[in-house]
């Protein structure tokens, strides 16, 4: 069926495709709508779901792990503030392998207080054991929540999809959905091997684990987490097969013949793609990576994109505070220390707090790389674009 | 059909974004690609907002700003007076207006050369149709003509299965709106 929807309207009607178990959330602009949506389907009777509506996000996320442990399909919606609350109950999900599956829309944090889009909230959160795949669109967003609920119960590790707020949160498109009956055909039941609430089969988790074993656990969450790939993979083929739209964890936009490319994630990259139609017009020989799935890093994959160029200009909407750059651009440096033939790297921290990026700057990037390209010389590596002053 | 752009230029709780919303959701339904999106600052009652759709026959890839859209759709006259409504509207760019006013009038008054103008008295029939002052959705009815791209009985009937969806137990006010919609369409003139 094809509807008008917006991001936050596209996830919440895969939330009521997917009919989960469990919602216990607590609301945050701009997020707010995904489960103001989903609490009205509940009171409609859509859903079978057991609705909690937490006093915090800490408390909702709390909630969501312990249904998750029970063996419940689970899933919260949040941004900005409200992961930033979440952050110590997201270590204790992933650590006790409970596959919730969050749709959040990326605000930037306070301070300054502000509601619109960057990527400075789930990147903070990079590091708690989380898939996190950022969708360009409303339709990837509502295809992606769908998958990710199936990612995450597979490999038994918590999944966050999301949306640059208002851009696409807020954005009204065009979105094809699919029947309602196929999405939990396509999920199929969760399958618990330990539950809290199997009585026959008591188990214990998290409970104090010290010198003796907590290595030896970590190391495995870990070790799910570095052979997740091709669990990411097999879904979105899956998915693909079965609805007609295929995503790739790495995206390859015009790169094959290309000279000089950008990296983004989320919303930019599509504002990206039109800069390279434009400039392919003029003759150059530009092209567009996109970092679809950001944890676990694709690293093969964005290996194997990057050295296709001599020059990559990467778009970070978010920086680590720590004189390296951006979060993309560090951990691109850090795969290519090993190639052969590394691609000159130019970083761009851009568009914070939800400031505009139009096509004409991209263009102006990509003009600028080709300069690089010519030269064979970085003048400045790190750079804060259209940021008075600099 | 390449890509139009379109601003809409209301205040607070004239209905801007939500013309803008309908104005998408009906021309998806007519098979095109949309988006539409509201400019998100300080909402307050009476403040100047703005709202933004891009229409296509392909898929839409950018998600940025608006800044020099072909036809610009203004709710409130008194708004020309404050905010510059023709700012980015390319040389041949249209400007339609809800005004008592003639379209040389507001070229006029906008300093207009080669850009089209055109009018409409959207209040008046919002008033005399729903009673109430509500431009938003009869201007829906002059864009769809000064736009000269999509179908007018498609996207009525677009709009009706949208408002019906909205208003299930008030068919009077889909009927009203569909109305006031068809009578913009056939008053708005250059």
């Amino acid at each position: 069926m094809i509807v008008a929807r917006t991001g936050n309207e596209a996830m919440a009607e895969a939330m009521r495709q997917i009919n989960p178990d469990v919602v216990a959330a607590y609301p945050i602009t701009p997020a707010t709508e995904v489960v103001q949506l989903f609490s009205s389907f509940v009171h409609d009777g859509l859903v079978d779901t057991e609705f909690v509506p937490a006093e915090s996000e800490h408390s909702a996320i709390s909630a969501c792990a312990g249904a998750a442990a029970a063996g419940a399909r689970v899933m919260t919606s949040t941004a900005s503030q409200g992961l930033a609350l979440m952050h110590e109950i997201l270590f204790i999900a992933a650590g006790l392998r409970a596959p919730i599956v969050i749709c959040l829309v990326n605000r930037s944090l306070s301070s300054p207080i502000n509601i619109h889009c960057d990527h400075s909230d789930t990147l903070a959160s990079r590091d708690a054991g989380w898939i996190q795949i950022y969708a360009e669109n409303a339709q990837e967003a509502y295809d992606t929540t769908i998958q990710a609920v199936k990612i995450a119960e597979e490999a038994l590790l918590p999944a966050l999809v999301t949306t640059d707020a208002f851009i696409i949160s807020h954005g009204m498109e065009r979105v094809e959905l699919v029947d309602d009956k196929a999405v939990p055909k396509f999920l199929g039941e969760r399958k618990v091997k330990h539950s809290l609430l199997d009585v026959d089969n008591p188990v214990t988790l998290g409970p104090l684990d010290l010198q003796d074993y907590f290595f030896e656990h970590k190391r495995s969450e870990i070790d799910a987490m570095n052979h997740v790939l091709p669990t990411i993979e097999k879904v979105q083929k899956e998915y693909g097969d079965k609805f007609g739209r295929y995503y790739s964890t790495v995206e390859e936009y015009k790169l094959d013949d290309a000279d000089v490319a950008i990296l983004a994630m989320g919303s930019t990259a599509g504002t990206a793609k039109v800069a390279v139609e434009r400039l392919r017009e003029q003759g150059k020989k530009v092209g567009l990576i996109r970092s679809r799935v950001y944890r676990p890093f694709p690293q093969t994959a964005m290996l194997k994109a990057m050295t296709k160029v001599k020059v990559v200009g990467i778009m970070d909407r978010a920086d680590t505070l720590s004189t390296l750059g951006g979060h993309l651009y560090t951990e691109c440096r850090s795969i290519l220390y090993d190639a052969d033939n590394r691609p000159l790297l130019k970083n761009y921290i851009y568009g914070l707090g939800g400031r505009d990026i139009s096509i004409e700057e991209i263009e102006a990037m990509y003009d600028e790389l080709l300069t690089i390209q010519k030269s064979g010389q970085v003048d400045k590596n790190i750079v804060y674009y259209g940021v008075r002053g600099e | 059909m390449a890509l139009l752009e379109i601003r809409w230029h209301g205040r607070g709780g004239q209905g801007a974004k939500t013309a803008a919303l309908l104005f998408g959701d009906a021309a998806v339904e007519t098979g095109k690609y949309i988006q539409a999106f509201p400019e998100y600052g300080p909402e307050r009652m009476g403040a100047p907002v703005f709202a933004f759709n891009r229409i296509s026959n392909e898929p839409i890839l950018q998600h940025c700003g608006i800044k020099n859209p072909q036809i610009v759709v203004v709710l409130d006259p008194t708004l020309m007076e404050t905010v510059d409504v023709t700012e980015g509207l390319p040389d041949d760019g249209v400007v339609l207006v809800n005004t008592q006013k003639t379209a040389a009038d507001i070229k006029k008054q906008l300093k207009l050369t080669t850009q089209a103008v055109y009018v409409v008295d959207a209040s008046k029939i919002s008033k005399d149709i729903l009673k109430r002052d509500l431009p938003n959705t009869p201007m829906l009815g002059a864009l769809i003509k000064v736009s000269k791209l999509l179908d007018f009985k498609a996207m009525l009937e677009s709009v009706k299965h949208r408002l019906e969806h909205k208003f299930p137990t008030r068919p009077e006010v889909v009927e009203g709106n569909i109305k006031a919609i068809k009578r913009a369409y056939e008053e708005v003139m250059a």
